[in-house]
């Protein structure tokens, strides 16, 4: 009887029913992206969930991390041929898309995939790709009226924006308050939903005083 | 028991870190070269890695049996292999194959200038027609700066290697566009009626043009609209020769958009202030206004309908070379119109179809009198070139315009493309003169079939071959003129063209208005392009040769016409060097051309040298932009060698062999943008011939008065002023705060 106690007890201990395969994998990729210092150490994180991804096939959530990975990768590596980034990024969003139309979080990334192109070259540019970012964030706002993070991005972009655009810190401020509101009271999903940006928020905050 | 309990947490903690076998290998492509950052792994299964900086990886798997290894990586297809895991440490290498895509294969349209937004490397932008200076925001005038585009200072249109206006042809979303440029008066160059704005691709190629356009023996200008403006705005506009005022309405889905705009120019106080080379008897006066309506379709469509109107008035009186104390009074007032609306659809995964129809009226109220010095008209005086300065025209010309393109994607960039398009032209006359009292109605129908084909033998090498049938009623012919375009890609950012066609064009309609059985004109272009292109530098050669023959020969009042015997030839050098790096902050591009081209046309009695060609022209175009202060300021240097004129006194084997003085001109602008009452503003300077130097592009010579030397006088042709200035402010109030400008990664 105590054996049988103990062995329940060990059972447990080892948490081998406590997470599905998919779940830890997906837990050991958020860990990967927080622990990712090179650009090299986020595209591998990208091809981990793209890998998840593949294998599933009918998740979304997946198919999303591997699109952000692949972009922030793309930021962290100055050489890197900001078009073919964006490209990979684009063809994860669509897997995405697909599994998930009408995803807020989905159109947060397509709105991070235009701001990568148009960085390539923002004089000839900005027409197309500024049009599509300020859509998608439009749509990610409709979506989700509780998602944090469209209004984070767009503070961003406000920020980098010239003042005489109608940019700068004064009018980013109030919106990167408004986002910081927004990620305290927001409700994920689910403990694999996106969560990331209110590091991006404070920072951005900060910056603005 | 602890024997039994170790046993149990041994298999235990084996279940969860059960038997794991080692995969690794390298990535490489098809020439062995080696992948970094594939994503190699097992299909269906979580485990895998990617590639390292030599292309190696290695990676743990708990899976067993027969698998199927994926490498996988942007650009490439991917690579299968079939693995069966029997065994630990099992290496397998990978071998990648290129995928042809616009980001590494080579570019059929090397030898054109394209401006798009989203074309991968831009050689000009948007924002280079409108801040190249001495252009004024013109699109031909900014075209004149590039190479193979002649520097024709007193009539407007493109004149191109060695090829006169009508030869070139300006097409918005397909449709040719019959009045591009302002009714002007002889001897002073008009803009064109459409702003650069309203324009989100510009592609400018200055021979050996696609299957898809015909009925221009030089070159071919191809503008598209906008899809849908960025955000919904009400603009002004205002200077001391013009006020403008207008809207745009996007919806809050950004599916459609609506917008107004109008303007009123009136160059009187312009022209009082600074002094004019003639004498003003109307000063420039127009009313301009547009509407548009576009919209998106559910699956990615879009369709746009665009009209403008147009009216304007100018007259002036210049001194008579004929007769001392008379002058030539002209005066045209001109009413158009212009409707184009466009409709473009994918079908399906593979189709897209483009579709076009326009609608051009122009009318012409042409008045051209003989003077005294009271302004009096004076008629029959007796003398024909003087009586012949009195003529009178009502001339109104009409174009509708249809047209179908269907283009099929297929695997790798490969295309091919086919459509066709009808043009019915309808001119009618009312003249008056001295020579010839009545009317006269001209219409032709011209019908064309095209194909082209986009053909990617590898990622290195592509072939674009077309085929365009063309049939004019006028003249009662029909032609069959191939084209063709070979691309190499010799180095990543390296790639040498070869183009080739034949080119055939109606001759002008207002040479058929008696008899009109004759051939088409025709052109054969061979040209040989080497590109060097990367986000910062752009640097091409290109080489030419155009073979005219079937030329308009006219009488010698160049009026009638007597035959197409006419014959010509133009070759040349062209050469453009663009920085955007180099000088920090400092944007530069230089081009020259080198032409050598006679023809004998019209009533030229030998072949000779067009007025219109100059041997040499450079240009260096300067664009500094201070981020901090948000002041642009634009230089333009424009050379070129003297251009051939016209001398009576000369006998007929010295057709056009004298040359003007060399042309120069110095020219600045500066764009200043800023906040007016809120709005996004652009203050907008520029001076034309900053130094003042003497400008002359030909010579005008009485037909009977003589000088001292009894050669016949003349008198310069020069621009109506030396130096030019222009002063506006454009103002933009958006509704849409969230634009993204300019730049936001400075």
């Amino acid at each position: 009887m105590k054996n049988l106690l103990l062995l329940c007890v060990l059972l447990l201990s080892t948490g081998l029913f406590a997470q599905s395969g998919y779940e830890k994998a997906m837990a050991a990729g958020l860990q990967q992206i927080k622990d990712a210092k090179t650009s090299n150490e986020m595209s591998s994180a990208s091809a981990y969930f793209e890998r998840i991804a593949n294998s599933e096939k009918t998740n979304w959530l997946p198919y999303y991390y591997a699109a952000l990975t692949n972009n922030l990768a793309g930021w962290m590596d100055e050489t890197a041929d900001k078009d073919k980034v964006s490209a990979k990024t684009n063809e994860l969003i669509a897997q995405a898309d697909a599994l998930s139309k009408d995803n807020s979080e989905i159109y947060c990334l397509k709105q991070m995939s235009a701001v990568m192109a148009m960085s390539v070259d923002p004089m000839a540019r900005w027409q197309t790709y500024g049009m599509e970012a300020s859509s998608a964030l439009d749509k990610a706002k409709k979506l989700d009226p509780t998602n944090p993070r469209p209004y984070m991005l767009e503070a961003q972009t406000t920020f980098y924006t010239p003042e005489q655009f109608g940019g700068g810190k004064a009018v980013a401020k109030p919106i990167f308050e408004k986002s910081v509101r927004m990620f305290e009271a927001f409700k994920p999903a689910s403990d694999l939903s996106p969560t990331w940006g209110l590091d991006q928020a404070q920072e951005g905050l900060a910056n603005c005083q | 028991m602890i024997k039994v309990l170790t046993l149990f947490l041994f298999l235990l903690f084996s279940l969860d870190s059960y038997a794991q076998n080692t995969i690794h290998g390298k990535t490489t492509d098809e020439n062995g070269n080696s992948i970094p950052g594939v994503n190699v792994y097992i299909k269906d299964a979580y485990d895998g890695a990617i590639s390292d900086s030599t292309g190696k990886f290695t990676f743990k798997t708990s899976s067993e049996g027969p698998v199927t290894l994926i490498g996988s990586f942007i650009g490439y297809k991917s690579a299968e292999q079939y693995l069966d895991i029997n065994k630990n440490n099992i290496e397998i290498n990978l071998k990648l194959i290129e995928e042809i895509s616009e980001l590494n294969a080579v570019v059929i349209t090397a030898g054109s200038f394209e401006a798009g937004d989203k074309k991968r490397a831009t050689v000009l932008s948007l924002l280079d027609i409108i801040t190249t200076a001495g252009a004024d925001a013109d699109i031909s005038a900014t075209l004149q700066t590039v190479p193979g585009v002649q520097k024709v200072g007193e009539q407007e249109g493109l004149f191109v290697r060695g090829g006169s206006a009508e030869e070139a042809k300006i097409i918005i979303d397909g449709a040719v566009v019959n009045n591009f440029f302002y009714s002007s008066i002889p001897g002073i160059a008009s803009r064109g009626r459409f702003s650069p704005f309203l324009f989100s691709g510009t592609s400018f190629t200055s021979g050996g043009y696609s299957a898809l356009y015909g009925q221009a023996l030089s070159a071919v200008l191809n503008l598209e609209s906008v899809d849908l403006p960025a955000r919904s705005e009400f603009q002004l506009g205002v200077s001391p020769i013009f006020l403008s005022a207008g809207f745009q309405k996007v919806n809050s889905e950004k599916t459609q958009s609506f917008g107004a705009s109008y303007s009123y120019a009136n160059l009187g106080l312009y022209m009082a202030v600074i002094p004019q080379r003639f004498d003003i008897s109307q000063a420039p006066i127009g009313h301009d206004g547009d509407m548009n309506y576009r919209f998106k379709t559910k699956k990615n469509g879009i369709f746009k309908a665009y009209a403008t109107y147009s009216f304007g008035k100018q007259g002036i009186r210049q001194e008579s070379l004929d007769s001392i104390g008379l002058k030539n009074g002209y005066r045209v007032d001109n009413a158009n119109v212009y409707f184009n609306t466009s409709f473009k659809q994918s079908l399906g995964k593979h189709w897209k179809y483009f579709g076009v129809a326009s609608y051009s009226y122009n009318k012409d109220n042409i008045d051209a009198k003989l003077l005294n010095d009271q302004n009096q008209q004076l008629m029959n005086i007796g003398i024909e070139s003087l009586d012949n300065v009195n003529f009178s025209s009502i001339a109104t010309q009409q174009m509708w315009q249809l047209r179908s393109l269907l283009e099929r994607k297929f695997d790798g960039l490969n295309a091919l493309r086919f459509g066709a398009e009808a043009w019915y032209n309808k001119d009618h006359a009312d003249i008056n003169s001295a020579f010839f009292n009545g009317e006269t109605d001209i219409e032709d129908t011209y019908g064309a079939a095209f194909v082209e084909s986009d053909i990617y033998l590898s990622k290195n090498l592509a072939f674009r071959p077309g085929i365009r049938i063309e049939y004019s009623k006028l003249i009662s012919r029909a032609n069959i003129a191939p084209r063709m375009s070979l691309s190499y890609k010799i180095a990543p950012q390296m790639q040498l063209t070869a183009d080739y066609g034949i080119f055939y064009q109606t001759p002008e309609r207002k040479y058929l208005l008696f008899d009109n059985d004759f051939d088409f004109q025709r052109a054969d272009h061979y040209i040989l392009t080497y590109q060097w292109l990367t986000k910062d530098y752009t640097f091409r050669i290109q080489a030419y040769d155009k073979e005219y023959v079937s030329l308009v020969k006219t009488d010698d009042n160049a009026i009638s016409i007597a035959n197409t015997n006419g014959t010509g030839y133009a070759r040349g050098l062209e050469f453009f060097w663009r920085d955007k790096k180099t000088f920090k902050g400092f944007n530069y591009w230089l081009s020259y051309s080198y032409i050598d081209t006679k023809r004998d046309y019209l009533n030229y009695p030998i072949s000779a040298t067009p007025t219109f060609a100059a041997r040499h022209s450079g240009s260096i175009v300067l664009k500094k932009f201070w981020m901090s202060k948000f002041i642009g300021i634009n230089w333009s240097y424009t050379v070129t060698s003297g251009r051939p004129y016209f001398n009576p006194n000369l006998p007929a084997e010295d057709f056009l062999s004298e040359k003007t003085r060399v042309y120069q001109s110095h020219n600045v602008s500066v764009n200043w943008l800023t906040n007016i009452f809120k709005s996004n503003a652009v203050v907008v300077f520029s001076l034309n011939n900053v130094f003042n130097q003497k400008q002359i592009f030909g010579y005008n010579y009485s037909s009977r008065l003589l000088d001292e030397n009894n050669l016949y006088v003349r008198k310069a042709v020069q621009p109506p002023t030396a130096q030019s200035v222009f002063l506006g402010v454009f103002m933009s109030w958006g509704v849409d705060r969230t634009l993204d400008n300019i730049n936001n990664n400075l």
